[in-house]
């Protein structure tokens, strides 16, 4: 479709131009992606060696380490609990968010159904607010001076869970997230329902299909695609969770520095101070992200290729 | 507001990412499957779903509801009762460290609002050209941006930092501009958004007239696009506006802070004297009303088939 219509002299103009609109974006993909990555790469196969009492000028030099960082974080044990951790939670966090974002969807394009543009507005709301935010709004609302669950349950004469340590953190923390995540994730998939061609449920209506048939058998597998593709961006969320448990950190004692990986590796970084360790987890993480993505892409694409419809 | 965007409300007859470019001028399709027998309106898919919004509002009646409080209401009245000192917070805060909150403020504003401009601007120069012209490593160029959306920001934000720091640009607004003009999800929208919104036969057109390429983008291209580029706009703005880590890195000075990081470390202060938290939630929620403001604006420009293209391809 972009060919040429003949007739029309492809000029140097026509045949350039493309770079000249690419070079903004490509000037700005070198400097601040390939080159903080390769930096990136390099700092964590080296390391600092200091000589003698690591005085005075030279003392300290970068020598090569080969995978002596790589293979340190991979047996960290505090990353393997970050991992852990955040295992748990997307455990809870993804099926939860994308249950609630299908539900939704579902439910906004059943006619029958009131309050749709209010409830839709109303559950797209948490995307506009900032995930630090989110968690300090939230943090308060766990807080048992503060909160109205505490309230609720002392009224009650129940006991209050401690909502910021052990157990409940992983709700709490995951609450935060599905509140934040489940409205965007709706509009995608709900938007995608309402591009499905109407004849389909016409025909199923005609058939005698109820409205929960339609949506189980028709509806569902024909957003498949943009279901991988919520899964897929809540997968990659989930691995980079970082801004929520810093915030909740003030308000609790529960949550540790080195809560979530990423947050591990800052703190080697910026506390620490040792960015070669740093570089090497991150260059570690991003490593086990690249290969989760593309183990779940081809999966998606085998599964797609198996049902081709399109 | 042209209708070169399909129309976003009305279910359509036939698939629409893949439809030609031109022929979703024109009025919208009659509504196919639309209300064709009112009935009586479902109790439970629309309980369900006042549940959910109700519970996406709590937090937010929350922080209208604990701003108004004093510091000594606030933990010792019931949550969802109004105090009278929503004046006495706001002057607070105005007048904590000389107004420094209001500077947050305008940072944010600085930070996301040039930060999308340009944004999208690069976003639709990249998109145009990966979409409407064929040349040697196409591809390649636009899989190795898209592989940026897989890097965790601070694989990215410790080696930025370093560069800068390299450079002499930590701690400046450069500093945390700048690596965000990029975005790979902003070149998506904008390729996908070229291909559906602009009709070779018009840039060919504009050739034979005699008409450059930029010429083409900017008179051509560049008004088709445009209820795209307010989408991309949109989502820049707000991913700028809720930013933490990286400024939260590169900024050591407060007076640079953008609203988020201003906002974490006033929480952080709070933890050890609890009479800065009512200006903490007076702030978070003087943070989140520009935002609801906006969105509740633009909404109604939303193309939301953009969205539903994205997901397709």
């Amino acid at each position: 479709m972009t060919q040429p219509t003949q007739g029309v002299r492809r000029s140097y103009g026509v045949k350039l131009a493309p770079y000249g609109f690419l070079l903004p974006a490509a000037v700005l993909f070198a400097l601040f992606f390939a080159l903080p990555i390769g930096y990136a790469i390099w700092l964590s196969f080296h390391k600092i060696e200091v000589k003698g009492l690591g005085l005075g000028k030279g003392a300290r030099s970068e020598v090569w380490a080969g995978l002596e960082n790589h293979t340190a974080a991979l047996t960290d044990s505090e990353l393997g609990a970050g991992a852990l951790r955040i295992l748990g939670y997307g455990a809870i966090v993804v099926p939860v968010m994308l249950g609630l974002a299908l539900l939704f969807a579902l439910l906004l394009d059943t006619e029958r159904a009131r309050a749709r543009s209010f409830s839709r507005l109303a559950i797209f709301l948490p995307y506009a607010v900032p995930g630090v935010i989110a968690a300090l709004m939230w943090g308060f609302l766990y807080l048992p001076d503060v909160s109205p669950f505490s309230y609720l349950l002392d009224t009650l004469g129940l006991p209050q869970p401690d909502l910021m340590d052990g157990g409940p953190l992983y709700l709490a923390m995951a609450n935060i997230a599905v509140w934040g995540g489940t409205g965007f994730n709706m509009i995608v998939i709900y938007t995608s329902l309402r591009s499905l061609p109407a004849e389909v449920y016409e025909a199923a209506k005609l058939d005698g299909c109820s409205e929960l048939q339609i949506a189980l058998r028709i509806k569902i597998p024909m957003v498949a695609p943009s279901l991988v593709l919520t899964f897929f961006f809540s997968i990659i969320a989930t691995l980079q969770v970082f801004n929520e448990p810093m915030t909740l950190r003030p308000l609790t004692n529960g949550i540790p520095t080195t809560w979530s990986p990423l947050m591990k590796v800052y703190n080697d970084a910026f506390t620490g101070g040792n960015i070669h360790a740093a570089s090497a987890t991150a260059v570690v993480l991003a490593a086990a992200t690249f290969l989760l993505s593309f183990g779940l892409l081809r999966a998606s694409n085998r599964r797609t290729k198996q049902g081709a419809t399109r | 507001m042209s209708g070169l965007a399909s129309p976003p409300q009305v279910r359509k007859a036939a698939p629409a990412a893949g439809a030609t470019p031109g022929t979703s001028l024109g009025p919208p399709p009659a509504s196919g499957g639309g209300t064709p027998s009112p009935r009586r309106a479902a109790l439970l898919p629309t309980a369900a779903l006042v549940l959910g919004a109700l519970y996406c509002l709590l937090p937010i009646a929350w922080v209208l509801v604990a701003s108004t409080k004093s510091g000594a209401d606030l933990f010792s009245t019931f949550t969802f009762l109004p105090g009278d000192g929503f004046g006495d917070n706001l002057a607070d805060l105005a007048a904590y460290r000389d107004g420094l909150y209001w500077r947050w403020m305008a940072n944010s504003v600085f930070y996301a609002g040039l930060g999308a401009v340009l944004s999208t601007s690069v976003s639709a120069l990249a998109g145009y050209a990966l979409a409407v012209y064929r040349f040697r490593g196409r591809e390649t160029f636009f899989n190795l941006i898209l592989s940026g959306v897989l890097m965790p920001p601070v694989i990215l934000a410790i080696p930025q930092y370093l560069l800068m720091a390299e450079a002499d640009l930590t701690d400046t607004y450069l500093s945390v501009l700048l690596p965000l003009i990029l975005s790979p999800y902003g070149v998506y929208l904008g390729r996908i958004y070229a291909e559906a919104a602009i009709p070779m036969e018009l840039v060919e057109a504009g050739r034979m007239d005699g008409a450059g390429e930029w010429r083409i983008f900017l008179r051509i291209a560049v008004p088709m696009m445009s209820p795209g580029l307010v989408t991309i706009f949109l989502f820049q703005f707000v991913a700028i506006w809720n930013n933490f880590l990286l400024p939260f890195i590169m900024l050591g000075n407060d007076e640079k802070f953008p609203m988020t990081v201003g906002l974490f470390t006033l929480l952080k202060q709070g933890a050890g004297q609890p009479a800065l938290y009512t200006l903490v939630i007076t702030g978070a929620l003087l943070a989140i009303v520009p935002l609801i403001a906006l969105f509740l604006v633009i909404q109604r420009f939303w193309s939301l088939d953009l969205l539903s293209g994205a997901v397709k391809s």
